[in-house]
């Protein structure tokens, strides 16, 4: 059986093309996955944001139809997860953080073999390799083996391979992980420009600068769907303000902020106090109700999908 | 969607993993030169250093006749070339310190009037005292001292089998082993091989790449194997060549029946290389398990030590090794010109391995994580 390119079960080209109800994954008496339910839309970069063993790469992997989920249900690029797994191979690209390159073949060898085994007719494939090596901007990297690349070189020619066979959809799993912040920045130039284009991107990070840089979010600890939403969505909801602050004597005025009950967060960043407060309370006011004249100077500072991701994780982890 | 270009895409899917594994072999110059030495290594090996004719044994002789015909039976033995005398002892005593010490592994005693009773009656005993510890060096030394001891019998016997050797008349240990390496190198390779290639590509996280594409199981499976069967054939004809020109051995049968039964047998090699990959989680276990399986095979194949005296269970084990049945084709259709008949039977037992190897590997190989 071949996939078709567009069979009745295809779906519409419309609605959603992620769509999950209750999905869930045990392992053994583990439960990495808990009552997943979300939506991704077509064209969107979507980020999947998690500590650490959150699920976030066993959510991704039953998405690709590489794991079975235990529980729940859901379609992918117009497909049944559990019936039409490898319908929904043909049309998804899949980057692991390990790059998954052969690193005893060169680029092209890499890229020719990805193309066959997608099954890109012999005619249309040098065509296709080309366009992926120029949009990476590997043409002259063509020749070298993939193991003498450096780590950004590397992650780019993953993405040229996964992406080889054009699929509407692209799945990410902590796509930069170990790679330099220059390669970071240009390869979620390269991944705005394939959303641009109508690729959908499921990508997850721990990275909060990443984070910022998706159309939506999806936050995940332990193995539960904790929020859903654009960046600015999720830092509004969670209600918190933000100030810096200098201070005389940083550490004790940092201890005493952090026994309030309005305050969410004290972090510190050089010479600087980050104040987090909950509840809408003006973290600069707070500050200087309760140090005086210890607060030197204060400012206003932009909330973060960071700010909010530590407090969401900080009220979940609390007994 | 038609059948044809299904099929197509299929062929372009399986090619695609087939000419990866070859430009990878061909990048790894250890393994290429290990698929190539290894069989000439070992040729060299079994043919020279494992000689089971027992040729030159360390003798001592206690002659208490000390005649004409006693000097004669001491001489008669020698040109044998059998025995090599390293010297006279003159009691028991000497004989035991002899073996003992490993001077000696055969001790002759002549007893006194020996001449004399031969001339007498036409037969006289002598006694062969023998080191036992090596059941090899028995049977050698007594069968060579009967044989002179008949010829030196006036009386002849009554009855007398006379042993006419076919297919290997200079009984050369290597006519007999070279065949049966054939075998062994292919298993070894073959097997280790499969099972460190899949192996490989879940240690370094390819295999998951390869898992999220839509190519198909069978697809990945011809595609890594093909390569190896090239391999095998290779070195199986560089092991008979060899054989050939060092070792004078013969190829009496048909090659196109040897080479297409070898293709089955690699096949069921490749299938439970695939197995132990399905079990391994790194190239160290894959390349253990391999290691693990190659002594069975030596032992109990029929390769070393003949089948026909293994104890019962041992054989019924054997029956499950490719290699046993193997075994019995590569030297029937290489020494004795055995036909498809002929082997038929080995054959139809090497494709019911196939079967189930390749089956439950292909059962236990799934496209799923976890």
């Amino acid at each position: 059986m071949i996939p078709d390119a567009a069979g009745p079960r295809s779906g519409a080209d419309s609605g959603p093309i992620i769509r999950t109800e209750h999905l869930s994954r045990k392992f053994g008496e583990l439960v990495a996955v808990r009552d997943v339910s979300l939506e991704v839309h077509r064209g969107e970069i979507f980020g999947v944001l998690g500590p650490n063993g959150a699920g976030k790469s066993t959510t991704i992997r039953m998405l690709c139809g590489i794991l079975d989920p235990s529980g729940g249900r859901g379609t992918v690029v117009g497909f049944d997860l559990a019936r039409d797994a490898e319908r929904i191979k043909a049309r998804i690209g899949y980057m692991t953080q390990r790059f998954s390159l052969y690193e005893d073949l060169s680029v092209v060898e890499n890229l020719r073999f990805y193309a066959g085994i997608y099954g890109i007719p012999r005619a249309r494939r040098e065509p296709r390799i080309d366009q992926v090596l120029e949009r990476g901007g590997l043409i002259d990297q063509r020749t070298q083996i993939a193991g003498t690349l450096s780590g950004g070189w590397k992650q780019r020619v993953a993405l040229a391979c996964a992406t080889i066979h054009e699929p509407p959809l692209l799945f990410l799993d902590e796509p930069t992980a170990g790679v330099d912040p220059v390669s970071r920045r240009d390869f979620w130039e390269q991944i705005h420009a394939l959303a641009a284009s109508g690729t959908t991107v499921l990508v997850t990070t721990h990275y909060m600068d990443e984070a910022e840089r998706c159309h939506r979010l999806a936050f995940i600890f332990r193995g539960t769907l904790l929020d859903v939403g654009t960046p600015d969505e999720i830092v509004a909801r969670r209600g918190l303000r933000v100030a810096e602050l200098q201070v005389d004597d940083a550490v004790p005025a940092a201890a005493r902020l952090r026994a309030l009950p309005e305050v969410d967060e004290v972090a510190h960043y050089g010479h600087t106090l980050r104040l987090a407060t909950l509840r809408g309370v003006d973290p600069e006011q707070l500050a200087r109700s309760q140090l005086g004249d210890h607060v030197v100077s204060s400012r206003p500072a932009r909330t973060t999908v960071e700010d909010a991701f530590v407090s969401m994780v900080r009220r979940e982890a609390a007994p | 969607m038609s059948a044809g270009s299904a099929v197509a895409i299929a062929a372009t899917r399986t090619l695609a993993v087939a000419r990866k594994e070859l430009l990878q072999l061909r990048r790894d110059r250890l393994t290429l030169a290990m698929m190539v030495a290894l069989p000439m290594f070992q040729l060299l090996l079994f043919g020279y250093a494992i000689d089971t004719d027992v040729r030159h044994i360390a003798a001592v002789v206690w002659d208490q006749d000390r005649s004409a015909a006693s000097r004669d039976f001491v001489q008669g033995l020698r040109v044998t070339g059998f025995y090599d005398f390293v010297g006279e002892v003159h009691d028991k005593g000497e004989i035991e310190r002899a073996l003992r010490a490993g001077r000696a592994r055969v001790a002759l005693v002549i007893p006194p009037r020996y001449e004399s009773n031969l001339r007498a009656s036409g037969s006289a005993r002598l006694q062969l005292i023998v080191d036992g510890s090596d059941p090899q060096t028995v049977a050698s030394a007594t069968g060579t001292a009967q044989g002179l001891a008949a010829a030196r019998s006036r009386k002849a016997p009554q009855i007398s089998v006379e042993p006419v050797n076919w297919y290997n008349p200079d009984l050369k240990t290597s006519t007999h082993i070279v065949p049966g390496l054939v075998g062994i190198i292919l298993t070894m390779t073959m097997v280790m091989l499969t099972a460190m290639a899949i192996a490989r590509e879940r240690e370094r996280g390819t295999l998951e790449q390869l898992i999220v594409s839509p190519l198909r199981r069978g697809e990945l499976v011809v595609g890594k194997i093909a390569p190896y069967v090239g391999m095998g054939f290779l070195q199986m004809t560089l092991i008979l060549l060899l054989g050939r020109i060092i070792f004078g051995v013969p190829f009496r049968g048909s090659v196109l029946l040897l080479y297409a039964a070898a293709l089955v047998f690699i096949a069921a090699n490749l299938a439970l290389g695939l197995l132990f990959s399905t079990l391994a989680r790194t190239q160290q276990q894959a390349m253990q398990m391999s290691f693990f399986f190659l002594l069975p095979n030596i032992l109990l194949s029929g390769f070393m030590f003949p089948w026909e005296a293994m104890p019962k269970p041992a054989q019924a084990l054997s029956q499950a090794l490719p290699l046993t049945h193997f075994l019995r084709i590569v030297r029937g259709v290489v020494l004795k010109a055995a036909t498809f008949a002929d082997i038929s039977v080995e054959l139809a037992w090497l494709a019911a391995l196939v079967l189930v190897l390749a089956t439950t590997a292909t059962l236990r190989f799934s496209k799923k994580l976890g």
